[in-house]
């Protein structure tokens, strides 16, 4: 009995370090991914240097901010201070514990996963506002307001759209909304398709909801230099950033889960379906974070009331209706188009 | 007016077109220089690093006539003239260039008679502590064993239009 649970509880860390430990290395390549694809864009090499085509700049940088000396500000609230980078960065990788990344392989196989995502994903947002508090600074208390308003705004659509999926899938686990996506159309089969307005909706509510280009105006360069992130420095300072791009791969994740059939080979023919699950899900996620480095490169900023009015004034009717649609259809057809 | 303008942002049409627009740009030839690795031409009138210049037999070219200390506007060089021990001919005893005052402006290769000071072709010449861009005569003269080759062909090529 007692062996029993102690082996569960070995086997659920030993999960964990290496589900972290992949993840942040898949990170690091991430970061290097996104500096690469806005530097080509922009006729720009890009990191070079460090390694071979820079494979190791994001260690390297790693390496660096470690390396700095942390400052804190004079009048800043310390404890709150350092607490906040942590938070972020914590609240960030604990939403991957849910997240199947092939048929089974979660750390933790909650039956109401999507909803234990959904909460980390706006506690993420207490990590900001501390920061920005905490600072004590002009600048940094803007941007946490900002980021408040923004997030909680983005949420709501979110919310509807991930509404729309469970009613389709007809669970709340993220396993289970995965499976309900394969059949033999393969990746015309996946929801991606059949939800595709709600697809696009998601897709750039996401962009919103972790703060990217053009809805970063929670660190608009332009006008808060750097946002909540002004008085941080070293450590701190990257764990803000580790936190924001693990936030960006949890949304790129939960495209790939809801919409783009996780696992799933998109034929479902011999040489598709030899590789393994795994393998499709890192090339899924890949795939969706590359167009979230795209829209960094070519999307100019939006104006914070333009930010507010895409929010409440277009996707949420938008989401809204399609909600009611969604549930009409299987109301009266049984089940939504393909099967 | 209003309906075509709401239709194009409801379907993300400039969107997708920026989208195959920079992905157009995404596979162009880059323009970054590699630098250490790659440079670019420069003109054989560059205006760079210093150098006092030898005659084919080993013989010094400057003779001590001050027209570039005389001309130079950022007062960056200073020369000290007198008889050579050997043979008695006038010959500068001391010829120092401050590098951080120098503004590069040409006038000390212009106003040489002799073509002893140049200015040569390098550009690369950073170095850690201030007192290390102070140059003298020795060094100016080494800067001169250097760089001969690369500048006696800058001035070939720019003879023409002098």
């Amino acid at each position: 009995m007692i062996d029993g649970w102690l082996l569960n509880l070995l086997l659920i860390i030993v999960k964990s370090v290496v589900l972290t430990v992949v993840l942040l290395v898949y990170l690091a390549y991430a970061i290097y991914i996104d500096r690469k694809v806005w530097a080509a864009v922009q006729l720009r090499r890009g990191p070079n240097v460090v390694g071979p085509w820079g494979l190791l700049q994001s260690f390297a940088d790693m390496l660096k901010f470690v390396l700095k000396e942390p400052v804190i500000p004079d009048t800043a609230n310390k404890g709150v201070f350092l607490l906040a980078p942590f938070v972020t960065a914590m609240l960030a990788v604990a939403a991957w514990a849910v997240i199947p990344v092939n048929d089974g392989w979660a750390v933790a196989d909650l039956n109401v996963g999507i909803l234990y995502i959904f909460a980390i994903s706006s506690l993420g947002v207490y990590g900001i506002i501390m920061g920005g508090w905490a600072s004590n600074s002009k600048y940094p208390f803007l941007s946490a307001l900002r980021s408040a308003a923004q997030m909680v705004s983005y949420e709501v659509s979110i919310g509807f759209v991930i509404i729309t999926v469970l009613l389709c899938a007809g669970s709340l686990n993220l396993t289970e909304i995965v499976r309900a996506q394969d059949s033999q159309y393969g990746i015309l089969g996946w929801y991606w398709l059949r939800l595709l307005p709600m697809f696009i909706i998601f897709f750039i509510s996401a962009l919103a909801e972790t703060n990217r280009p053009p809805f970063d105006l929670v660190e608009a360069e332009s006008e808060l230099v750097a946002g909540f992130m002004i008085e941080y420095s070293a450590t701190p300072y990257m764990l803000f950033m580790l936190g924001e791009y693990v936030a960006i791969l949890t949304m790129c994740a939960l495209l790939t889960i809801l919409f783009f059939g996780g696992w799933l080979p998109p034929v479902n023919i011999a040489p598709f379906t030899l590789i393994p699950g795994v393998i499709w899900f890192v090339l899924k996620v890949t795939f969706f974070f590359f167009f979230f480095a795209m829209v960094k490169a070519f999307v100019p900023r939006y104006r914070y009331d333009q930010l507010m009015r895409l929010g409440w004034k277009v996707f949420l009717p938008i989401s809204l209706v399609m909600v009611i649609v969604v549930a009409g259809i299987l109301q009266f057809a049984g089940s939504a188009g393909a099967n | 007016m209003k309906l075509d303008q709401a239709a194009k942002s409801l379907f993300l049409t400039e969107f997708i077109a920026a989208f195959f627009l920079s992905m157009r740009y995404f596979f162009k030839p880059k323009a970054t220089l590699n630098y250490p690795h790659e440079k670019n031409p420069i003109s054989p009138r560059f205006r760079g690093e210093h150098a006092l210049r030898r005659y084919p037999n080993g013989e010094e070219r400057c003779i001590a006539c001050k027209l570039c200390e005389a001309i130079c506007p950022a007062q960056a060089i200073t020369i000290e003239a007198g008889p050579r021990r050997n043979d008695g001919t006038r010959r500068t005893t001391r010829y120092d260039i401050d590098m951080v005052k120098c503004i590069y402006c040409g006038f000390c290769q212009e106003a040489c008679p002799v073509d002893a000071i140049v200015e040569g072709p390098n550009q690369e010449f950073a170095v850690e502590t201030r007192e290390e861009l102070y140059y003298n005569k020795e060094r100016l003269l080494e800067n001169g064993a250097r760089w001969e080759r690369e500048i006696a062909r800058n001035i070939a090529l720019d003879a023409p239009y002098r």
